[in-house]
């Protein structure tokens, strides 16, 4: 396997440009000190709440997601080339989600086949036509960034639908503030604190043109056994809006309104954190008690924001994102500043052949899947393994696309043995608004906390770093 | 404030003082149980315990014998009570993080930290451990009410949580009052032997309102001035009389803050007035389990008004 490269740099006396006060404050400071902080973050993390639920494990209600004192470090250079990448990406993804629901000219124009919008699980018809305020589907995006060698980045995924992570982001920077005071004041680093800032004012942007000038916006969650509900909460608190079950609403008249101790009242925009087969019985899923019935007319008659939209899951899709560099092309005119990963759609057959020859180098997923699950990692899987993924891809190869497994880069990482080298990637929050695009420096990095792992999925033993934007 | 935040608000704190309570009362059988029945009378402290919290139907539903063992277990750890200690502070922990939005982190960190500190008292040995969960619980409670008070802005979600606590002080002082009087004075002539003196103190004990009695009567304690003490003086924040004084405050601002009185607000001004007016020879003529029965009921009425005109 090809030697990672590792962002604080190889070992030695060298040092890549940002990491230089990281570096020689790691060589200073003795293991012992590194083991105290850890268990003080610990205790931090616990007292504060901020768990996770594990699916499918009994055991563990709640979990707290591993944290490593060590921070990532991005430059203001490289932070600058990303985050212009990132807000082209998702004008990208905004423009093509309003064209495949009113015109569908990328699909006229031959670029992306039709039955991987039309056939989509995640294409929802309901929205065919629908007129948009402002015409934005994504206002929060997640998308997932990895990084191979000093100057390329690549996206890994788009997470277009209800992308989490972001309580981390800033959790993570309160501990290091409070842990780490000398490191701060050492060196500039760009706050994120303003985040929720930057949130509650993309959501009143996007505001239907019925609502008052000061719109009320609420944040709908599919209550205290969802996986991200502290997330939800700690959301709606520093947004200081209300956290809203489906019970808590009702539609009458097609106008939206939650229950309050003084009678009923208004919501214009709903920040939902509920899958759209949820979120409205009457026209979903018949069988969800989360949602609330009469939402979509709600919504259809204009009297209510969803955000993110319904129905931007097909552009999440990973067949869809294997587009998306002519998706860029297409509606912006431009070259796209962020690079794929180079992909192979299994759909095709000739893609299909050679995946299938060469499955023992490559990671292939699912194009519906998540979380890291329902994906081989070729290198690390035994032959059996292979040999039963084969089958499942010969089977439905339009489920699956492939890529080539990259020697994803590495960072200083706080493990049993001492500090050591781990792999990351990084997903920065892209907020788009009726005004603007808004993106808070950084962002959350993701550690594979095992020796040599790829998946840094904190379902499956990933843990998480303070993102540092130096901002000098 | 939604509806149901409200009402998880409530209840948060009405698990709270129950959990306190119930450790109160605990404590006072506990050190009751260990003085020689000379001193303590034959009376079974442990069943009259379980019946002050009311969950006697419950126990002996269960088939369980009344011992020190199987009661501290029962209004302690016992997960077929849901008004058990560990019930009561595992449910308030599962309405706090439902509610986060609505609490303080001083108040979340009271309650999630009195959650998991529970962990260390699984199961109790001995005296000395009991008295140590005790405590704990006591402590725990204090941290809740202490940071409600001193970082929850004055809204109606302070007003809420403030129902929730004086509701269910009020209504755990009454049957506190009204078991333990029942069981000790079968008959007003057996009133005032020293066996009494124990039995009156363990009472007080359970509302710590001990040193109170001595600072406010200035003679030894006599079961009438006990019921006056825990009835009508509004000095002493276990009262009635001063559960009632701060359910009225509450409901005033919410009609203040919202703009309008309802079924709630006339119902507690009611059960104030007839507080305030009332002397201790009133309360004595019809009867104090009478008057305590009905002081129950009309304050669980109250809790019913509330639900319905806010909480539902």
């Amino acid at each position: 396997m090809v030697v990672a490269f590792d962002e604080m740099g190889s070992s030695g006396d060298s040092c890549r440009p940002g990491y230089e006060v990281l570096k020689r404050w790691l060589e200073s400071t003795p293991p012992d000190l590194l083991t105290t902080r850890r268990a003080e973050a610990e205790l931090l993390f616990r007292r504060i709440g901020i768990t996770f639920n594990v699916y499918g494990d009994e055991a563990g209600e709640e979990r707290l997601i591993p944290f490593d004192i060590i921070p990532r470090i991005l430059t203001k250079k490289e932070w600058s080339v990303l985050a212009r990448g990132l807000e082209q990406r998702v004008k990208a993804l905004n423009a093509f989600l309003a064209d495949i629901y009113s015109k569908g000219e990328i699909l006229r124009a031959g670029l992306v086949p039709d039955d991987l919008i039309y056939r989509n699980p995640y294409y929802r018809p309901e929205m065919a036509g629908l007129k948009l305020a402002h015409d934005i589907y994504v206002m929060i995006a997640g998308i997932d960034i990895v990084r191979v060698d000093p100057d390329t980045f690549y996206v890994l995924e788009d997470n277009a639908r209800t992308p989490s992570g972001v309580s981390y982001m800033l959790e993570n920077r309160e501990v290091m503030m409070r842990l780490f005071p000398d490191l701060f004041a050492e060196q500039r680093i760009a706050p994120v604190e303003n985040y929720p800032d930057a949130l509650l004012a993309t959501l009143k942007s996007v505001a239907p043109r019925s609502a008052s000038s000061d719109p009320t916006v609420a944040l709908l969650t599919p209550g205290p056994y969802n996986s991200a509900f502290y997330e939800h909460s700690f959301l709606a608190d520093k947004l200081g809006i209300e956290l809203v079950e489906g019970r808590d609403l009702l539609v009458r008249d097609n106008v939206v309104y939650m229950r309050t101790t003084e009678g009923p009242k208004r919501v214009d925009v709903l920040y939902r954190r509920l899958d759209d087969d949820f979120l409205d019985p009457l026209t979903f899923r018949p069988d969800s008690a989360l949602g609330v019935p009469g939402l979509m007319s709600a919504y259809r008659a204009g009297n209510i924001t969803l955000s993110n939209a319904v129905g931007t899951g097909v552009a999440d899709d990973k067949a869809v994102y294997s587009y998306m560099p002519e998706i860029v092309r297409f509606y912006l005119g431009e070259e796209p500043l962020l690079q794929n990963v180079p992909t192979w759609r299994c759909r095709e057959p000739d893609a299909l052949k050679y995946v299938l020859d060469h499955l023992p180098e490559m990671v292939v997923k699912e194009v519906a899947g998540s979380g890291g699950y329902g994906m081989l990692i070729g290198p690390t899987a035994d032959k059996k393994t292979i040999a039963e993924f084969a089958a499942k891809l010969a089977a439905n190869p339009d489920d699956f696309i492939a890529q080539p497994t990259l020697a994803l880069s590495t960072s200083p990482t706080f493990v049993d043995s001492g500090v050591a080298p781990r792999h990351v990637d990084l997903r920065p929050f892209v907020l788009t608004g009726g005004d603007k695009v808004r993106i808070v420096p950084g962002g959350l990095t993701r550690v594979a906390l095992k020796a040599g792992s790829l998946v840094v999925n904190s379902s499956q033993g990933g843990g998480t770093k303070d993102t540092w934007v130096l901002d000098a | 404030m939604l509806s149901r935040t409200a009402d998880n608000l409530f209840w948060l704190a009405r698990y709270v003082e129950r959990a306190e309570n119930t450790a109160r009362i605990l404590d006072a059988a506990n050190r009751l149980a260990a003085m020689p029945i000379a001193y303590a009378g034959e009376s079974n402290e442990w069943e009259s315990a379980v019946a002050a919290t009311g969950t006697l139907g419950l126990f002996k539903s269960l088939g369980k014998e009344a011992t020190g063992e199987s009661v501290v277990d029962f209004l302690a750890f016992s997960a077929d009570n849901p008004s058990s200690i560990r019930s009561c502070l595992e449910r308030a922990r599962v309405n706090a993080r439902t509610v986060r939005t609505a609490l303080t982190t001083e108040m979340w960190e009271a309650i999630n930290g009195a959650w998991l500190g529970l962990r260390d008292f699984n199961r109790l040995g001995d005296r000395v451990r009991l008295n140590a969960f005790l405590t704990y619980v006591k402590e725990a409670s204090l941290r809740f009410d202490g940071s409600a008070y001193r970082t929850m802005l004055r809204n109606d979600a302070y007003f809420f949580s403030g129902l929730g606590s004086f509701i269910e002080r009020a209504d755990n002082t009454a049957r506190i009052l009204d078991v333990k009087y029942h069981l000790l004075l079968p008959e007003q002539e057996s009133v005032g032997g020293g066996l009494d003196f124990f039995q009156w103190s363990s009472i007080l004990r359970s509302v710590s309102a001990n040193t109170a009695y001595h600072w406010v009567y200035r003679e030894s304690v006599k079961p009438w001035l006990v019921a006056d003490l825990l009835v009508l003086n509004e000095q002493l924040p276990r009262s009635l009389s001063a559960c009632y004084g701060r359910i009225c405050e509450f409901l005033d601002e919410l009609s203040l803050a919202y703009g309008r009185q309802g079924p709630a607000q006339r119902v507690a001004r009611s059960t104030r007035n007839r507080l305030q007016n009332a002397t201790l020879e009133d309360v004595f003529q019809g009867g104090l389990h009478e008057f305590l029965t009905e002081f129950i009921g009309e304050n669980s009425r109250l809790g019913q008004a509330i639900t319905d005109q806010y909480l539902a």
